[in-house]
């Protein structure tokens, strides 16, 4: 089983996100969930018992791309700005910013009262170098792109950064969410390109975050305590303990005994199994849609599948409500394109390719697919219309959707076969290589619209994520409009046009955003669930003092 | 015997180098190199130059001989080298961390499945076809049959979430640090005990049908008859003469099984969220984690050597006869 069950490959950074200035439409509260307890007065103490299925990589997130990492860092760590509850980018480590209306120039003002978990105060030269980190040829990082667009960067005074860009580039702002890292404890590590090996990747983090690392235990636990210098005030949550557990049904049933308090549903947990009064009782349940969809890709270099009325014709074939109820019991939203629904950029005004096997029959013969063979299988030119779809091996969902996929396909005529294989050969053999036909995959999509290199015909090379060969002279037009502007509203009417061509052509069939479905214990209070995750105001989160269940320190 | 001993040392050297050799040559042969997994998932202006500086930090663009020998070299001074994983840590260190806890779980699991299933095997040779022997043999083949993670989700929503009884998973409470000693020694017992209970459940049937396949034959030996005609206690004739011989091949059985001591179950662990060698050592093969998998290989593979020299010599001191064959055999 391998330990990212939601084997992704995480396009865009994954970092905080991008620039919404006016927060997008708020959508529903999550379902199911309580309202945030408006209880008893907040109080400090107590411990939070949160369960990782998979080991941390390491401690320094700039140089990570794993889930559990970041969740751990996101504690530790700050950066100059983050994302609030409507995922509008507000002040962390800088109290306030300007952007030149050429977008060009921003300069940071950053707190004052910031001190590193060590004690040595946070200055602009600590940004200086986070950002001669982030480009140094030997740093191992994903993030680098967002830094190589900086012209200068220099600090007048220690409490101001100024940053110029060689050209207006849509996710400066957001790109400096980028956690901050000390220069006074990694300066060495990070010129003889040893940054891995610091202790402070591993047992000995310095951040600035509302906690510091207390243990840390490889494979079994991580405990943090809260920050009482925090910049922003202590955290009310004393201890936050994460306990690697890999098996879901051991953290369900740690969950019913009382020996983890947050963890992540499945979906079959979600509906089936916690509906019951014990445990509406024990933990607040909570659904949002996850920045993460699920396609069924094509390579598009092969003749069959270039032809856009086939890739439609695919798109009619697969009922999308039935794979969402069928394979997440409900718990997802169909996908018309790229965007998750909900947020500002979502166009929900696009082609849409109803359930409707007639239409997609139609549509094949108008490719020229109209005879059938003994088996019932479309055949054109005296060859049968059969490919092998293949997905990756350990995540069940991805296999349930290559068959639900392929008994939809088989209706209208359409021979599939399944192969799963295992991840790292996975990439390198197929994915790399090109060698695949069809393939069920996810896409894990950052905050900002910005998808150049995922659409963009100039990002087929072998090494490069255009690996279903997408070329559309309009598309990579609004691709990088869309990433030179930083006025929202011109970004958004590329970013709409974008999604109309995209539902027309079906490079892929969109097929659904998972929903992520995590509980908390009861007890904890002051939780905000937005329609885009609950953890933003983690540090406001609290246990009255009657309901504590640990006495730490 | 001591000459001997020194002499299968010295000719397992060059045993070992090959195992490793052939070791090293496969798991590069896998597909997928560890780059990817960890570039997999970068943005792709970064890939492709921090893929070949990864290649060229970890020595993959090296023939495979050279970085073979690079590795071996670095091995005979015991440096195993530093982990592909993000974390970069050394092999040495991610194994010894996960040691303690896998031979602790192993070495009990070995104990209670000797302590049981020794006597059961006894008593149900000793009393074929009788009742004690019917149920054991279905209880065996049941115990056997039964998936383990299932039946550690049993024992855990029984004993952990209904009775409440033990912990459900993990290796230490988390107020660990604020027990006294003692209860420190019984919170990390009862967290094994469903751990070994699960553990045990296969192995516990294949020794007891072992020792009691073994036992059935000896009995039936002449020796045997002898000692009961000399008007010996049937206690006497079991304890003495006939279970010496009969353990033979429990102690093949477990010469074979020590390397299996540092492996650790991948089931159990995961199931039990217990941070053994066997999370550790497939999660080194997902990620292509060259240093940690063939780190564990080395140890493996010695220790399966010592433990074939080991079970050989035992045996000299169990039956006689081998001992003396082997003096003969090299006058």
């Amino acid at each position: 089983m391998p330990g990212r069950a939601l084997a992704l490959l995480l396009a865009v950074a994954v970092l905080g996100g991008c620039g919404a200035e006016d927060a997008g439409p708020a959508a529903a509260p999550a379902d199911g969930a309580r309202p945030p307890g408006r209880g008893p007065a907040p109080a400090y103490g107590d411990t939070l018992v949160e369960a990782l299925t998979g080991n941390v990589s390491g401690l320094i997130p700039n140089i990570l791309s794993d889930a559990p990492s970041f969740e751990v860092a996101g504690l530790l760590y700050n950066g100059l700005v983050k994302r609030d509850r409507d995922l509008r980018l507000v002040g962390d480590l800088a109290e306030r910013w300007t952007l030149s209306p050429d977008c060009r120039e921003l300069t940071f003002q950053l707190r004052r009262n910031v001190r590193w978990h060590d004690g040595h105060p946070f200055t602009a030269e600590d940004v200086l170098f986070t950002y001669r980190t982030m480009v140094h040829p030997r740093t191992p990082t994903a993030y680098r792109e967002d830094f190589l667009a900086v012209e200068t960067i220099e600090a007048p005074d220690p409490y101001t950064v100024r940053i110029r860009y060689r050209r207006p580039y849509a996710k400066a702002l957001q790109s400096w969410g980028i956690w901050m890292l000390p220069r006074h404890v990694l300066e060495p590590w990070v010129r003889e390109g040893r940054l891995r090996e610091a202790p402070q990747n591993w047992h000995a983090p310095v951040g600035t975050g509302p906690y510091r690392l207390r243990e840390l235990r490889a494979g079994e636990k991580i405990v943090l305590v809260a920050n009482r210098d925090y910049f922003a005030g202590r955290p009310y949550i004393s201890r936050v303990v994460y306990r690697i557990i890999p098996s879901q049904a051991t953290i369900f049933l740690e969950l019913k005994a009382g020996g983890v308090d947050v963890a992540n549903l499945t979906a079959l947990q979600y509906r089936r199994q916690t509906e019951y009064p014990a445990f509406r009782k024990a933990f607040h349940k909570f659904r949002y849609a996850a920045n993460a969809y699920t396609y069924l890709g094509f390579n598009l270099r092969d003749p069959r599948f270039a032809d856009r009325r086939v890739r439609q014709a695919f798109a009619h074939a697969i009922d999308k409500r039935a794979l969402v109820e069928g394979v997440l019991l409900g718990m997802g939203r169909e996908a018309t394109g790229p965007y998750r629904p909900g947020t500002w950029v979502y166009n929900p005004n696009v082609p849409a390719y109803p359930y409707d096997p007639a239409r997609a029959r139609e549509l094949l013969a108008a490719a020229g697919w109209r005879q059938r063979n003994a088996e019932g299988v479309l055949v054109r030119d005296g060859k049968p219309f059969a490919f092998t779809l293949l997905t990756n091996q350990g995540n069940d969902e991805r296999k349930k959707v290559a068959e639900i996929v392929q008994a939809s396909l088989r209706e209208v005529g359409v021979a599939v076969e399944i192969k799963t294989i295992e991840w790292a050969a996975f990439l390198k053999e197929y994915i790399r290589k090109r060698r695949f036909e069809a393939i069920i995959l996810g896409w894990g999509i950052g905050h900002d619209p910005d998808q150049y290199d995922i659409w963009h015909s100039s990002k087929t090379g072998p090494d490069e994520l255009n690996h279903i060969g997408y070329a559309n002279p309009e598309v990579d037009a609004l691709l990088e409009r869309g990433r030179a502007s930083c006025e929202e509203r011109e970004r958004k009417q590329h970013y709409d046009r974008l999604q109309v061509v995209l539902a027309d052509e079906q490079p892929i069939v969109f097929l659904y955003f998972r929903d992520a479905l995590p509980v908390v214990a009861s007890r904890v209070q002051g939780i905000d669930a937005s329609p885009h995750g609950i953890k933003f105001n983690f540090t406001e989160w609290y246990v009255p003092e009657a309901r504590q269940r640990y006495t730490s320190e | 015997m001591a000459l001997y001993a020194l002499r299968r040392l010295v000719l397992a050297v060059p045993l070992l180098v090959g195992i490793t050799f052939v070791s090293f040559v496969v798991i590069h042969l896998a597909p997928g190199d560890p780059t990817e997994l960890q570039l997999g998932e970068m943005s792709p202006e970064a890939s492709a130059h921090a893929r070949q500086m990864l290649r060229e930090l970890y020595g993959l663009d090296q023939p495979l001989v050279v970085q073979y020998w690079t590795w071996l070299r670095r091995v005979a001074q015991l440096d195993f080298g530093r982990s592909f994983a993000p974390d970069g840590r050394p092999v040495l260190d991610k194994i010894v961390e996960r040691l303690p806890v896998t031979l602790l779980l192993n070495v009990i699991e070995m104990v209670v499945i000797l302590l049981v299933a020794v006597p059961v095997g006894i008593l149900s040779a000793t009393r074929q076809y009788s009742l004690f022997d019917r149920v054991t043999t279905v209880l065996v083949f049941l115990g056997f049959a039964t998936p383990d993670f299932w039946f550690a989700l049993l024992l855990m929503l029984l004993f952990g979430v209904q009775l409440g009884w033990l912990p459900i998973s993990g290796l230490r409470s988390l107020n660990w640090e604020y027990l006294s000693f003692w209860r420190q020694q019984w919170d990390l017992v009862s967290h094994l005990i469903l751990p070994v209970l699960v553990a045990t459940l296969g192995g516990l049937a294949a020794v007891s049908r072992y020792m009691r396949q073994s036992m059935l034959e000896v009995i039936r030996q002449d020796y045997v008859q002898v000692a009961r005609a000399k008007g010996l206690s049937e206690r006497i004739v079991i304890s003495k003469h006939a279970l010496r011989n009969a353990l033979l091949p429990i102690v093949t059985i477990l010469g074979l099984s020590l390397p299996g001591l540092v492996g650790g179950s991948v089931i159990v662990e995961s199931v039990f969220a217990i941070p053994g060698m066997g999370q550790l050592m497939v999660q080194a093969v997902y990620q292509r984690d060259y240093p940690v998998v063939m780190g564990n290989l080395v140890i493996v593979a010695t220790l399966t050597l010592l433990a074939n020299l080991a079970a050989d010599l035992v045996y000299g001191l169990v039956d006689p006869r081998i001992r003396l064959a082997g003096r003969r055999g090299r006058r």
